[in-house]
């Protein structure tokens, strides 16, 4: 066994999007250790909420990341309602729900084509961010936005959907399901997909229990966790859900716990649309936080649960708000799936968990 | 211009943006809006790029990571500024971590602004980064004749 080695990996590396820079301690060609080094992203926008409103920061919070922004919107525009106990009209939250889902279609896909594209599949990237694009065309004709939608206010959201473009909503899911199944039964068939993939980055149940995964990433673990099963809002309208589980707890069962949720989110989607209530899409919020009044809420973001808390001080502004963002908590867990692997398989341990940084440092 | 003299390869780096930038720098490149039919290639390698696309403002951490890609790119090269956080902050400019726009570390040729950039936007810098490219190629040659 020769000396260990650290291999510098990243701030900018080909298969990152974003800057998260690694020490790889390498031993021959396994990594024995890994040590992570972040804040390359870090802008302290939390601190914002002393100089915006709270009207304001949702614009703000849904900049904490372009993926997750609808997501992050959606968990602000909540906690700030519990915080001063608003009751958001049945028609918003369906709306809410529709828009969160198809985001979730949409960073999967895309994630699908980053990880396709780590392991050398790069006409299978072209393909799910070619699917991900009419997504996108729907985001355009519903809200005006591509990535950053604007579309949830404290007490609501600013624009409905209409019947005809809910029917053409269902209509591009249908078309798009039709091609996704093809290449997902592609990339869950590929022989060199499974070399790539099977047994590489294993993390056990217990492992994830005890770093406290969150997301796909758990539940390929078998950690049947997932906020959307405590049926909030209009998630509780669902006939049936059930988090998508693994247990092979490998890049390979993540990969296949993310193909499963599309289709999924897909199902949603098309359930809330034929049981959309009619009536108002916001109430009006007036006021402003009561002194010390504190709230929290938890949220199933495209990579896992997010907590957010506020507490307010009277004034328009609040006190305090904090996010504990689903990467932060999964990056523990790419620390203890690294070790061990083969040095060529780390961009495929990282790319499986998903990370985003811009939501871990803000 | 009516036609590109030159088939730019860009190299991407995230400055401290939220993301939805970097993903419409990727969208560019893909099946949507194709840029690879202009040749846009993109590169992980600073030597072998022309255009440098930087989203995302500078911060401590993260300025000399961006001198650092920049000063590896070889003569004649040109920065794209996307999105409005790279141009100016954006709506990060009070945080206590953001230095401001990409000018504060690196001269800036093209900005492209915009929450998130939209990707014809990011096409079209990216045409305007070519005619800057024959620009400073064209200046560049001048000089080596003067000398």
């Amino acid at each position: 066994m020769s000396k260990a080695t650290i291999i510098p990996f990243g701030p900018q590396h080909p298969v990152l999007p974003e800057p998260l820079h690694l020490d790889l301690v390498v031993q021959d060609e396994t990594v024995v250790d890994c040590i992570p080094q972040i804040g390359f992203v870090h802008r302290g926008l939390e601190k914002l909420v002393e100089t915006r409103d709270y009207n304001q920061f949702i614009y703000i919070a849904e900049r904490i990341c372009g993926i997750c922004a609808m997501g992050h919107s959606l968990g602000y525009a909540e906690t700030v309602e519990s915080l001063m106990g608003v009751e958001v009209p049945k028609r918003a939250e369906y709306l809410r729900v529709i828009w969160h889902e198809l985001s979730r279609v949409h960073s999967h896909l895309l994630w699908l084509g980053l990880a396709a594209d780590a392991f050398g599949f790069e006409s299978m990237f072209m393909h799910c961010w070619r699917l991900r694009e009419r997504v996108l065309d729907l985001f355009e004709k519903t809200t005006g936005g591509r990535v950053i939608l604007s579309v949830v206010k404290v007490g609501g959201v600013v624009r409905d959907i209409d019947a005809t473009q809910m029917a053409e909503i269902v209509s591009v899911l249908d078309g798009l399901k039709d091609e996704y199944t093809q290449i997902m039964n592609t990339l869950l068939t590929d022989t060199s997909v499974k070399n790539r993939t099977v047994g590489v980055g294993y993390l056990s149940a217990e492992d994830a229990t005890a770093l406290s995964m969150v997301g796909p990433f758990a539940r390929a673990s078998n950690l049947a966790y997932d906020v959307r099963s405590f049926g909030r809002g209009a998630y509780g309208d669902l006939s049936e859900f059930a988090p998508i589980t693994d247990t092979a707890g490998d890049c390979f069962a993540r990969v296949k716990v993310r193909c499963l949720e599309v289709l999924q989110s897909i199902e949603i989607i098309k359930e809330l649309a034929a049981k959309m209530p009619a009536g108002d899409i916001a109430v009006d919020v007036k006021g402003a936080p009561a002194d010390g009044a504190q709230a929290s809420n938890v949220l199933e973001q495209p990579r896992g649960e997010c907590y957010y808390y506020a507490r307010g001080n009277g004034s328009k502004n609040l006190e305090r708000m904090r996010m504990r963002t689903p990467t932060s908590q999964n990056l523990a867990g790419m620390t203890v799936a690294l070790k061990g692997c083969d040095l060529a398989d780390v961009n495929m341990i990282i790319l499986t968990i998903d990370p985003c940084i811009s939501c871990t440092e803000r | 211009m009516a036609f590109a003299s030159k088939s730019p390869w860009v190299i991407h780096y995230d400055g401290s943006s939220c993301n939805g930038c970097d993903i419409e720098v990727l969208a560019t490149l893909c099946p949507g809006f194709d840029g690879e039919r202009f040749g846009v290639i993109n590169t992980g390698n600073p030597k072998h790029a022309d255009i440098f696309l930087v989203t995302g403002s500078v911060n401590e951490q993260n300025i000399g990571v961006i001198k650092e890609i920049y000063n590896q790119m070889l003569e004649p090269k040109v920065v794209v500024a996307c999105g409005i956080c790279a141009c100016t902050g954006g709506v990060f400019h009070d945080c206590y971590n953001v230095l401001g726009g990409v000018d504060a570390a690196i001269p800036v040729d093209v900005y492209a602004p915009g929450c998130a950039v939209r990707p014809e936007q990011l096409i079209d810098a990216i045409v305007a980064g070519v005619a800057a490219l024959d620009e400073k190629s064209a200046a560049l040659k001048a000089a080596r004749k003067g000398a």
